[in-house]
């Protein structure tokens, strides 16, 4: 029997993303998206639902479903996306349904993934270089967004430790650039800027968006438990990134930062969430020897994954914007998905 | 490398291969950076602090070392002359890990990572012992040392909580105790200013004969020409099992405080045989 698969957070970009990457896979049987709002991406025998945000129906679809694996990629990353109250309903009230459902007497799901994020480790003067798995934090999370993914991750491990029969995949990613993923750095960069505090220039890290999907697809078709950090190879200054972009550095006094920012940003000229300034001033470097050593290959470095940013951008501005996205209509997916008209090969 | 049926190789990118794409690596570093800052260094390498070594036969030249020094001068001048002696006498970097008050300064902090300083974590020197062998300079005084006053020179503080031990114990290196003489006098403390250093957020605030001497500006970046002398003692190996998650506390401060006695009674030694502070 093929694997049967939820999906949560279909109608934001990783979801789409990896229900893509999961679909084309023969080895999934069934594959069943939840989302707020429509799918933003072309999907072939994704099955989608429209739920809250917190999730509240998720248990009656598990039991229904009865689905074996769960991937969790709607967990809220950047927090000026949304107000605080919206990041902890998602994140942290999201989660909990999401794993009370998982853990159900006689539940049929085997396999948990969640899509975190490096934020975890916060950023600190007294950090390490490197963090691995298991290096704690130098200090409590302060930040809203912080906050509500130290408590999603402390609830995904208690139900691991609950539950021994179910593979638990914690994910942590490093900051993801690409073509299609829009996160504060590249909404900078899409404005022909960076920004950088005053006297500092540290190292960061990122992940190309192809990684990040490839990753969660190789968790979930290899059953790859445990916590990973995910990020490209090495590290790079902001300065540099902003060379290979092609972008002007905006330095931002390094005192008093983000009374400095908050015209700019009101104005909408600048995004500097309070974790993206914290990195611009600290930087992270996040560890991913465990991954490479469970077998996953990626397929480009951190300064490679700025450099494939740098291109879509400087195709973006040649054709003048994006090609026009998807829209989803659920007529006209029922019509392919049910409709006896339409000839499925992969049937009978 | 295992091979995933059913998924797409990684597309391959031939710039991919390599993780960097300028100077600086993983650390920080930058080789051009750190070429500027040698021929600054080798000024007062030479000719300010006229610097003599004895002993340099115990540094190994290949493998990984843990050396530690002891710490003095208001604005430290030591670190960067023991990285830049050892350096151009054995070739070999010297990875300094300074406190990380360092780097919350603007410009500083990032200097001092460009020209090889390291944030002091107990896993950035087990990863530049261990993985990359490499020779790590620690001052297990930490702030203590160079905010002394000028009437406490040359007595040793408390080594920490003997940290440096336990780190050099897991990576399975030796202990290299170096003494150093001259860095008290190149920029000694009259008395520091609490109050002032809490509001500025400072570890301390010192005020030097270098202040009252050249003014409150150029005297907190010129050094007095003391002559320096630095003494590598016998590194100190540790027969226990490299890489063990815990080591015993009462080894590990009875270790730490040997080679503080070790480091004090080098010292004492120097100091009795030196005729002038300038001249050595």
């Amino acid at each position: 029997m093929g694997r049967r698969i939820l999906l949560t957070g279909l109608d934001t970009f990783w979801g789409g993303r990896v229900a893509a990457a999961l679909e084309r896979d023969p080895e999934v049987e069934m594959l069943l998206g939840m989302g707020t709002g429509a799918p933003s991406v072309l999907l072939e025998r994704t099955e989608y639902v429209r739920a809250d945000s917190s999730y509240s129906l998720l248990a009656r679809i598990v039991q229904a479903t009865q689905v074996d694996t769960i991937v969790h990629t709607f967990l809220v990353v950047d927090s000026s996306s949304m107000s605080g109250r919206a990041l902890h309903e998602i994140n942290v009230i999201g989660t909990m349904n999401l794993l009370a459902a998982a853990g159900a007497a006689n539940s049929s799901v085997r396999q948990v993934v969640v899509k975190s994020s490096s934020v975890v480790y916060g950023t600190h003067p007294s950090d390490p270089a490197w963090f691995t798995e298991e290096t704690p934090r130098s200090r409590p999370p302060r930040s809203r967004l912080e906050r509500s993914l130290t408590e999603v991750e402390s609830y995904v491990r208690d139900f691991a430790d609950e539950n021994p029969e179910v593979t638990v995949t914690l994910l942590r990613f490093a900051n993801v650039l690409g073509k299609e993923i829009t996160t504060p750095i590249s909404r900078n960069l899409a404005r022909g800027l960076m920004p950088c505090i005053a006297g500092f220039d540290p190292m960061i890290q990122f992940v190309a968006e192809e990684d990040v999907v490839r990753c969660l697809e190789t968790v979930v078709l290899q059953s790859i438990g445990g916590t990973h950090n995910v990020s490209g190879d090495g590290k790079i200054p902001v300065s540099e990134m902003a060379r290979i972009a092609g972008v002007w550095r905006l330095p931002i006094s390094p005192v008093f930062t983000r009374q400095a920012a908050a015209p700019l940003i009101r104005l909408g000229w600048l995004d500097l969430p309070s974790e993206l300034e914290n990195l611009l001033r600290y930087g992270r470097g996040i560890d991913t020897t465990r991954l490479k050593a469970a077998g996953f290959e990626f397929s480009t470095s951190s300064a490679g994954a700025v450099e494939r940013h740098a291109e879509v951008m400087r195709l973006g501005r040649a054709i003048g914007g994006q090609i026009a996205p998807y829209r989803y209509d659920a007529e006209v997916e029922a019509f392919f998905k049910h409709s006896p008209a339409v000839v499925r090969p992969s049937e009978g | 490398m295992l091979h995933f049926p059913g998924l797409e190789p990684p597309p391959s990118d031939p710039l991919a291969d390599s993780a960097r794409r300028s100077d600086v690596d993983e650390w920080g570093r930058s080789e051009r950076w750190r070429r500027a800052a040698r021929r600054l260094g080798s000024f007062y390498y030479h000719t300010w602090f006229r610097v003599e070594w004895e002993g340099l036969a115990n540094i190994p030249t290949s493998g990984g070392a843990l050396l530690v020094a002891n710490h003095a001068g208001a604005l430290p001048s030591d670190a960067p002359m023991i990285m830049q002696g050892i350096e151009e006498e054995l070739g070999r970097p010297v990875y300094g890990l300074a406190d990380n008050f360092f780097r919350t300064i603007p410009a500083i902090g990032t200097g001092w990572s460009r020209t090889g300083g390291v944030p002091a974590h107990p896993d950035n020197a087990l990863r530049i012992l261990r993985d990359h062998e490499q020779l790590a300079l620690v001052f297990p005084e930490g702030t203590k040392g160079p905010s002394k006053l000028a009437a406490e020179r040359y007595r040793l503080r408390r080594f920490g909580r003997g940290g440096f031990v336990e780190t050099a114990m897991r990576a399975g290196v030796p202990v290299v105790p170096i003494a150093v003489i001259g860095a008290e006098e190149s920029m000694p403390i009259l008395f520091r200013l609490p109050t002032a250093a809490k509001l500025l957020k400072l570890p301390y605030l010192p005020v030097t004969a270098n202040h009252l001497l050249l003014g409150p500006l150029l005297g907190s970046v010129v050094y007095l020409p003391a002559k320096f002398r630095f003494r590598v003692l016998e590194p100190v190996r540790f027969d226990v099992p490299a890489g063990l998650a815990k080591y015993p506390r009462g080894r590990i401060m009875d270790e730490s405080e040997a080679i503080r006695l070790q480091l004090q009674d080098a010292i004492y030694e120097m100091l009795s045989q030196r005729r002038s502070v300038w001249f050595g």
